[in-house]
């Protein structure tokens, strides 16, 4: 047994510092990664057309030397190497500068609005993925029978219909309600004003989340179904599910200890990355069901144009991709024994 | 009583494309505790031979015949009685253990599933068990806590051993044991599995596509063509005189073992195997039999005993026209004339040897 410990012991130094040289370069990667992101959100922003000073005062009469004060003011009237330094030094105070239409610091906007979000997002991508792993472990498992076609049918039916049109669909029949139905979800926002106490604001903050995350749900179930019935069906013919059967196994056993752990890997990877990717794309949901989130925020600050605004949240959504990807690439491994060694 | 009896397997796998008939008519018998060796080339339908045994053909495969194990046929068996009879009755030693194990799951976690599923110890001392079966095939104890890639082609094969044996089978099926490995191994895994399955007084279905690996542990042989068996009879017999020409061929210039080039062709064979869903007329080995005869065209031969005058050929068998020739003179008429071929494939029943009279052991 000492050679045994002995080898063990090198083992345990060596995958050490394999392991550190693994997260050391993921790292180093999102970091650059984020670099890119605000350079790139400087600039895109600063050559999209219209004239920002114009923006903010759309319907006032301002004079020549009022435009120029608020040109100072919001250091416009800088060469844009001197904007970018700025924009640089205060990105990494998390000073995003003031935005133009709210007049308040955008880092004090985003903060407000990232939890909303979160909690939106957050539900929406647990719950889609928990139903489209369970339905396309089934499906997969049984591809080609009845229940996988009527599955696979529904659900890229609904992953075909616009994120909008459904929201709006459940507002007109679930929230005002129509004709006999009364309307049994609030139409919008996320709290009733004047509701009170930890439950009871619990409860009314969930009574306004499930229109937006059913919307949701629909809409994006149908990935984490189709990626996790493909998974399946790479795995059914495999060698060890026979060797599983020949042990005398039960069928739900042979997929429930064998064909889903090993299925279930690539999926989990996509649902860190969708995690990130919905920050950004419950844009359209939040702004039907008018939740306070980054999304209704950004699309505020798309109409002025908002610079400072709209910049600062393309960083957010941009990182949010970047920080999920780099939880998905350290996670992987923990669950992957043959990426671990 | 044979251990296992297999009489008369047919499947065949419906594809898109049509039907293939990959096992046409296959009997054998398996004493309790001897060896039988099934070789053939890559296609013949050696592995479906063997997934049938347990039923664990996929459902697109069409199953015919009766394997009876230990009396009882397994085609006709309940799911749960065969289950039960899965891996507890007669176990798989399959090719490649890197694919035939999780990857994901540790190996003494493999090995003690089936001993925790059939109860063949007390739940507290399956761990122990698990470490008793890997010094059995000579890993230590502590690797029960590997993964599969972290160990060799050769510990991989020596896990799967060990689990075969988990539950103390009375029948051991080993699809291609060693074909994934390099020769010193192969010699190593060969000779522990041969052990192993002494000891324990198992029986044992060993196939492989080389002669060579099988005649050095098996009692008797059985060569496959085109899904069926061509010749069979006690290993040595087999090997160094055979009767059909094919297992001639496999048998004359012994394969280089590991050779992945002789697994496709054997040495002296020309042309590729058969496809089994575009067979030939008559002799399924017509297109590459050296001392191919008019009358072969005509006639699909069936395993018929060997001539028992000639020396070493007790309890032989083989499917060619020669052999009908020789066993039954009386009953070829004119050796070579295309009429009495024509009138015996009209009257099959009455003239042609049937299949089960031939393997009887
Ligand atoms: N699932 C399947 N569907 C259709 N045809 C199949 C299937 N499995 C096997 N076959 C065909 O049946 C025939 C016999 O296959 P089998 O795997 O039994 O051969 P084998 O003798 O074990 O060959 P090898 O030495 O390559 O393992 C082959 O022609 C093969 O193409
Ligand atoms: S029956 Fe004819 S073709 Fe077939 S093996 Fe015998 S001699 Fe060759
Ligand atoms: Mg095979």
């Amino acid at each position: 047994m000492t050679g045994a410990a002995t080898v063990g012991r090198a083992d345990t130094a060596a995958r050490r510092s394999r392991v550190l040289r693994y997260v050391g370069g993921r790292l180093l990667t999102a970091v650059v990664s984020l670099f890119a992101v605000m350079v790139t959100s400087f600039f895109l922003f600063r050559i999209l057309p219209g004239d920002p000073v114009r923006a903010m005062t759309t319907g006032r009469e301002v004079t020549v030397e009022q435009q120029a004060e608020l040109r100072r003011q919001f250091g416009l009237d800088q060469p844009l190497w001197q904007q970018f330094l700025d924009y640089c030094a205060g990105l990494a105070r998390f000073d995003f500068g003031l935005s133009y239409q709210y007049r308040v610091p955008v880092s004090e906007l985003i903060a407000e609005a990232i939890g909303p979000t979160v909690l939106l997002a957050g539900t929406g991508t647990l719950v889609a993925a928990l139903i489209g792993v369970t339905l396309g472990i089934r499906a997969g498992w049984r591809h080609g029978s009845v229940g996988d076609r009527a599955n696979t049918a529904v659900a890229l039916f609904l992953f075909s219909v616009p994120s909008f049109w459904l929201g709006l669909l459940f507002i007109v029949v679930l929230a005002s309600g129509t004709g006999w139905l009364p309307g049994l979800f609030p139409t919008g926002g996320m709290a009733t004003p004047g509701v009170d106490g930890v439950v009871a604001v619990t409860v009314d903050v969930g009574h306004h989340l499930v229109l937006p995350v059913a919307t949701m749900v629909a809409v994006v179930y149908a990935q984490y179904l189709m990626i996790m019935r493909s998974s399946m069906l790479d795995e059914t013919g495999a060698d060890y599910l026979t060797t599983a059967r020949a042990k005398g196994l039960r069928d739900a056993l042979v997929l429930r200890r064998h064909a889903v752990p090993n299925a279930l890997l690539p999926t989990v990877t996509l649902i860190f990355l969708n995690l990130g990717r919905v920050v950004g794309g419950v844009i359209l949901i939040e702004t039907v069901f008018s939740w306070p989130g980054l999304g209704s925020l950004f699309y505020s600050g798309l109409q002025v144009p908002d610079l400072p605004l709209v910049q600062a949240l393309f960083v957010v959504f941009a990182s949010a991709v970047i920080i999920m990807n780099l939880l998905a690439d350290l996670v992987y491994p923990l669950l992957d024994p043959r990426v671990r060694t | 009583m044979n251990y296992l009896e297999v009489e008369d397997l047919r499947v065949s796998y419906h594809t898109p494309e049509g039907e293939v008939p990959a096992v046409r008519g296959v009997g054998f018998g398996l004493a309790a505790g001897s060896k039988l060796g099934l070789a053939g080339e890559s296609g013949c339908g050696k592995s479906t031979v063997a997934l049938a045994l347990l039923r664990l053909l996929p459902r697109s495969a069409g199953i015919r015949g009766r394997i009876l194990l230990d009396g009882e046929d397994v085609l006709t068996m309940r799911w749960g009685r065969l289950r039960a009879v899965r891996w507890a009755g007669a176990s798989i030693v399959f090719q490649g253990a890197m694919h035939s194990l999780n990857a994901v799951r540790r190996v003494g976690h493999q090995i003690a599933e089936p001993i925790r599923l059939h109860g063949s110890v007390p739940r507290d001392r399956v761990p122990q068990r698990v470490g008793e079966l890997l010094d059995q095939v000579g890993l230590p104890g502590w690797r029960a806590r590997s993964y599969p890639h972290e160990l060799s082609g050769g510990q991989r094969q020596r896990v799967m051993i060990a689990m075969a044996l988990a539950c103390e089978p009375r029948l051991v099926i080993a699809d291609e044991p060693t074909t994934a490995l390099d020769v010193m191994i192969q010699a190593q895994i060969l000779r522990l599995l041969d052990r192993l399955v002494g000891e324990h007084d198992i029986s044992m279905l060993m196939i492989s596509h080389d002669l060579s690996v099988l005649s050095g542990s098996c009692d008797r042989l059985a060569v496959m063509y085109a899904g069926r068996v061509v010749e069979e009879g006690p290993a040595h017999a087999v090997v160094t005189d055979a009767r059909h020409p094919y297992a001639a061929a496999l048998g004359s210039a012994f394969p280089t073992v590991g050779d992945p080039a002789s697994r496709r062709a054997p040495h002296g064979l020309p042309g590729d195997p058969p496809d089994p869903a575009d067979l030939p007329s008559g002799c399924a080995f017509r297109p590459r039999c050296a001392v191919v005869e008019d009358r072969c065209a005509a006639i699909d031969p069936v395993l018929w005993p060997v001539d028992s005058d000639s020396a070493g050929s007790a309890g032989r068998s083989a499917a060619c026209v020669r052999v009908l020739d020789s066993a039954a003179p009386e009953d070829t008429g004119a050796p070579d004339g295309a009429e009495t071929a024509t009138t015996r494939v009209a009257d099959p029943d009455t003239t042609l040897p049937t299949q089960e009279s031939g393997a009887q052991y």
